[in-house]
């Protein structure tokens, strides 16, 4: 082994019984700096992952869909509207949309009803949504065989599919009738034939999907509306085009491109928002202390632990070798394990500690697993906002402090 | 045992660690695959728009849908009392010409 290695593994046999000897404060500095780590790296796995599972899922959604709106808000589309859509050039189909919400007063949360397009049939995987019944329904013959795949077709007049959020939380499944309250006071009692998959929980948790009958007669849209409507565009170049001639066209109407849709979900979880500030500002806060009391100078203890040092002979080098080592432990050891149990927290517990903050106020939150995408830059990044700041700040004070007379060093103790 | 032998190995064992879990995101990652192209695919079948991450109001379902101005619609001073607010921010830019 060369000299220099064992001269290394000799300070750091000295710089931890130093650390062991003040222990109380070094295992709550150790502790503290750990979760530092931890909630800045639970918040970049979980947003980086979030966003990169949207753009993927969502690349499917409407090239341009087309609300109509009125005073500043939505309102009903009117069917007239299509054909002055489908005339412009570069348009290839207009197709309607009938969708809402509906609120479940017995479980006090929001559904989203929605009656199903044609399917898209330029599918080449041939992959579809496996839909299977709750494990513990009591209706299901056979919990492992899949009982319905949903395949974009609507449900006949009296049938619903059901996301399984709504099943979870309604402790319903298939065969079961849900009673639903007209817009006109009447009870319509439709009958479950399927649950979406728990796998897609993420897009599909609080769905419910209905025939259109049965949708404009839960809601009394009359035949002349729709909720709103999508367009398809020949040339995928054109879409901001056919857009901006859309709103030319029709004053009233708003359509939002796919690209803004994308857009949605890559500015969620930004650093500014009100909730992300808080936890960035709170690690940032927190390893400005940590900064200042390192920066600030050294305690009476530590001046004169460097003071004797010097006096038996340790070079100005070897000093500062050694309080490198002890910030390079501390910050390793903390870095080490907030990122590993920051990746257990995200991708194992489905992030348990950010939980009640994402849920807010909703009855029906989706229970979903995120895709763990991790990276290198992410890891770098992480590296060099806590480990590289606090080492640096242990030894610039110790620099000043080991470079003073040993002599003085023990003096001005202050004890 | 030396303490910087056991510095070492602990360090060693929560890299080892750290590599263990890279491994595991890289492996899931190509796992997620299919699950993400079904998910995909549900979307594009029933033209969906959004994720369902906050169903607490009829705005915040449906992010890339909601009106501009989500403020104030509930009731006169209400600026915004979902805490799922805090997470999102409208889209400032526009792609039309």
């Amino acid at each position: 082994m060369t000299p220099w290695i064992e001269k290394q593994r000799y300070i750091i046999d000295f710089t931890i019984s130093s650390l062991l000897r003040r222990k109380v404060k070094n295992i709550g500095l150790l502790a503290l700096y750990t979760l530092i780590v931890f909630i800045l790296a639970s918040t970049m796995f979980f947003t980086y992952s979030i966003k990169k599972e949207a753009k993927l899922i969502l690349q499917g959604s409407p090239e341009i869909v087309v609300q109509k709106i009125v005073a500043g808000r939505h309102d009903l589309f009117p069917v007239d509207y299509i054909e002055p859509i489908k005339a412009i050039r570069g348009v290839a189909d207009v197709e309607s949309r009938l969708w809402g919400y509906y609120y479940d007063s017995l479980v006090q949360a929001n559904y989203t009803v929605l009656v199903p397009s044609r399917p898209v049939d330029k599918s080449q995987s041939n992959a579809r949504t496996t839909v299977v019944v709750d494990p513990n329904d009591p209706h299901a013959a056979d919990v492992d065989k899949p009982l319905y795949d949903y395949d974009g077709a609507a449900p006949e007049a009296g049938t619903i599919v059901i996301g399984n959020g709504v099943a979870r939380m309604r402790e319903i499944g298939v065969g079961d009738f849900m009673p639903f309250m007209a817009f006109d006071g009447q009870i319509m009692n439709l009958k479950v034939i399927g649950t979406l998959s728990a796998e897609s929980e993420l897009v599909s948790s609080d769905l419910i999907l209905v025939n259109g009958a049965d949708f404009r007669k839960l809601f009394g849209i009359a035949e002349q509306f729709v909720t709103d409507v999508i367009v398809t565009v020949k040339n995928p170049s054109e879409v901001g085009m056919v857009a901006g001639k859309i709103k030319k066209k029709l004053q009233s109407a708003r359509p939002i491109i796919r690209e803004e849709i994308l857009r949605t979900y890559d500015s969620i979880f930004n650093w500014r928002g009100g909730m992300m500030i808080v936890v960035f500002s709170a690690a940032v806060l927190a390893f400005v202390i940590f900064a200042w009391d390192k920066a600030s100078g050294l305690s009476a203890g530590e001046r004169r632990e460097i003071g004797i040092l010097k006096a038996v002979g340790w070079e100005t080098g070897d000093v500062i070798q050694m309080k490198f080592w002890e910030g390079a432990m501390v910050s390793l050891s903390a870095y080490f394990s907030g990122v590993i149990l920051a990746y257990i927290h995200v991708f194992f517990t489905g992030s348990a500690v950010f939980e009640p903050a994402l849920k807010g106020w909703s009855a029906l939150y989706p229970h979903f697993s995120l895709t763990p995408y991790v990276n290198a830059e992410q890891l770098t990044t992480l590296f060099f906002l806590t480990v590289v700041p606090y080492t640096v700040a242990t030894i610039v004070p110790t620099w000043r402090a080991a470079t003073i007379d040993p002599d003085t060093a023990m003096r001005h103790t202050g004890e | 045992m030396r303490h910087s032998t056991l510095f070492f190995l602990s360090l060693a064992c929560q890299a080892g660690l750290l590599a263990l879990l890279l491994t595991h995101a890289s492996f899931s990652e190509s796992l997620q695959k299919t699950n993400l192209a079904r998910k995909a695919e549900l979307v594009e079948n029933l033209r969906l728009t959004d994720l369902c991450l906050f169903t607490e109001a009829r705005y915040t379902r449906h992010l890339s849908q909601a009106d501009l101005n989500t403020a104030f619609q509930d009731h006169p001073l209400s600026l915004e009392h979902f805490p799922s607010g805090s997470f999102t921010q409208p889209t400032l830019e526009q792609f039309l010409p």
